[in-house]
């Protein structure tokens, strides 16, 4: 197959794949029982009373999280291309990347001794 | 005059691949949830499900019929477009998965040059689903759950990129079938890195399909069903069903990079490519039957500090050993993750004063 094929097929593909979680949704909704009731839709919280808002604000230290994310698969995402066409650069290439690495390290070994890594 | 109709040969013989991934995942999906009940009974010293068909085969056919004549709750308040699309969307990228991992040498459904790329990129898109359920849900245990999982899947995403990056720089190439033929003298599982890589690829893999020991955002005992509290029916059988596909594509991806794909002696190479597939899912199940789950906080800074640091000097030794090759390379690539998962492990588990601030107090047992 070429490439253009391929990639005609992962749309084709799509397609197809979204009719796996359609059918038995649709399906369900004509063999299904639907008898909603108050107390039955209510959020269950063992049993519970909600109490207030559900959507509210988050911790901080999932962002601290996600910033740490952002810069490490950033880094991922560097570092493919570079294993790709390693060979080319030989040990230049390697003295590159162990600089780049190590400054980002630098930067986990700051988050770490920031107790940013602790989760309380 | 007969109108063109290449344009539909060619869709029909690019649906055949399709349909066949379509119509053998979910059915595999559904043995692999028997074989997970059988195997867990069996550990905990119980026959498992034996009432439906010889050995309870047709267990997950009666599964599917009840979760089908389940009634579809909708709670009260929920954002009824996320709460829908959160078990398709969750689906539909665990489906793609398998469109890029090679049967056989010719047998794939897409020979993307980009496949283990893409593989990954795909993989990711189920956090969203996962928070989309969570938020669409409007309960706070789905909600924790959901959070707890955005955190887990972040974290343990990073260290598993980073281990598939030492394939890339091995074999010169991201396709599966080329990665594979690179595997025909020797797989990469007994070289140093390759042992490190495939360590690592099965730890975070767990955590990324959400298995046991790391199965925290649906962690019963503490918040109920965590992001699928409020799904019920076939919405829920789906969620179920996107672990699993996750898991067998998780088994398939680490036989393809690491234990030679197809490659093996007597055998033709799909049943190869099974077998060791089910050995890694069998391993999957038995830790899911032996081990305890982990703590939250454990957990995030398992994955930041061991994980991570390992994960790079992993990738930094395969590039020396690479490199220099011969004994002395091979000794850099064992030395250096091993000495850097000592260090971590050291400094992870130095026993520090703890915090006590009245926030922690009144919340410590709630998070």
């Amino acid at each position: 197959m070429t490439n253009q094929l391929t990639y005609c097929f992962l749309g084709i593909f799509l397609l197809a794949a979204l009719v796996v979680p359609l059918l038995p949704i649709v399906l369900a909704r004509f063999v299904a029982p639907k008898k909603p009731g108050l107390t039955k839709n209510q959020v269950y919280e063992c049993g519970m009373e909600t109490e207030g808002d559900t959507w509210v604000q988050f911790r901080m230290h999932y962002y601290l999280f996600a910033i740490l994310f952002v810069v490490f698969d950033v880094e991922a995402l560097f570092l493919f291309p570079w294993a790709l066409v390693f060979r080319w650069g030989g040990w230049t290439g390697l003295a590159a990347i162990t600089v780049f690495v190590g400054i980002l390290l630098a930067g986990l070994v700051y988050a770490w001794q920031e107790n940013v890594l602790e989760w309380e | 005059m007969m109108p063109d109709l290449t344009w539909l040969m060619t869709v029909i013989r690019l649906l055949i691949p399709a349909i066949i991934i379509l119509a053998v995942a979910p059915v595999g999906m559904m043995y692999l949830t028997w074989l997970e009940r059988k195997v867990i009974a069996r550990i905990q010293g119980r026959v498992g499900p034996n009432r439906v068909g010889p050995y309870g085969l047709l267990q997950p056919l009666a599964d599917g019929v009840k979760m089908l004549t389940k009634e579809d709750l909708i709670p009260r308040g929920a954002d009824v477009l996320c709460h829908f699309l959160a078990p398709i969307l969750i689906v539909v990228p665990a489906l793609f998965l398998f469109t890029v991992l090679p049967i056989g040498p010719t047998l794939v459904a897409a020979p993307l040059t980009t496949g283990l790329l893409f593989f990954v990129a795909v993989g990711s898109v189920g956090t969203l689903a996962i928070f989309a359920a969570g938020w669409g849900s409007r309960n706070k245990f789905a909600l924790l759950g959901a959070t707890r999982s955005a955190a887990q899947l972040a974290a343990y995403e990073v260290p598993l990129v980073l281990s598939l990056a030492v394939i890339p720089l091995m074999t010169g190439s991201l396709n599966m079938t080329e990665i594979v033929q690179a595997q025909q003298a020797k797989w990469f599982v007994f070289t140093p890195w390759g042992l490190t890589g495939f360590i690592l690829i099965l730890i975070t893999g767990l955590a990324e399909v959400n298995r046991t020991p790391f199965d925290l955002p649906e962690a019963e005992s503490e918040i109920i069903g965590g992001f699928h509290t409020e799904y019920s029916g076939m919405k829920f059988a789906l969620f179920y069903m996107a672990e699993f596909l996750g898991t067998l594509a998780l088994g398939m991806l680490a036989s393809v990079l690491f234990l030679g794909g197809w490659h093996g002696p007597f055998l033709p190479g799909p049943v190869w490519l099974l077998l060791k597939t089910f050995s890694i899912i069998f391993f999957a199940i038995w830790v899911r039957g032996t081990w305890p789950r982990f703590r939250v906080d454990h957990l995030m800074e398992f994955a930041w500090k061991v994980l991570l640091p390992l994960a790079l000097s992993n990738l930094l030794g395969a590039a020396f050993c690479a490199l220099k090759g011969g004994w002395i390379g091979n000794i850099v690539a064992t030395a250096l993750p091993i000495s850097v998962f000592l260090l971590t492990t050291q400094l992870w588990l130095k026993p520090r004063p703890r915090p006590t601030t009245a926030w922690i107090e009144t919340n410590s047992q709630s998070n």
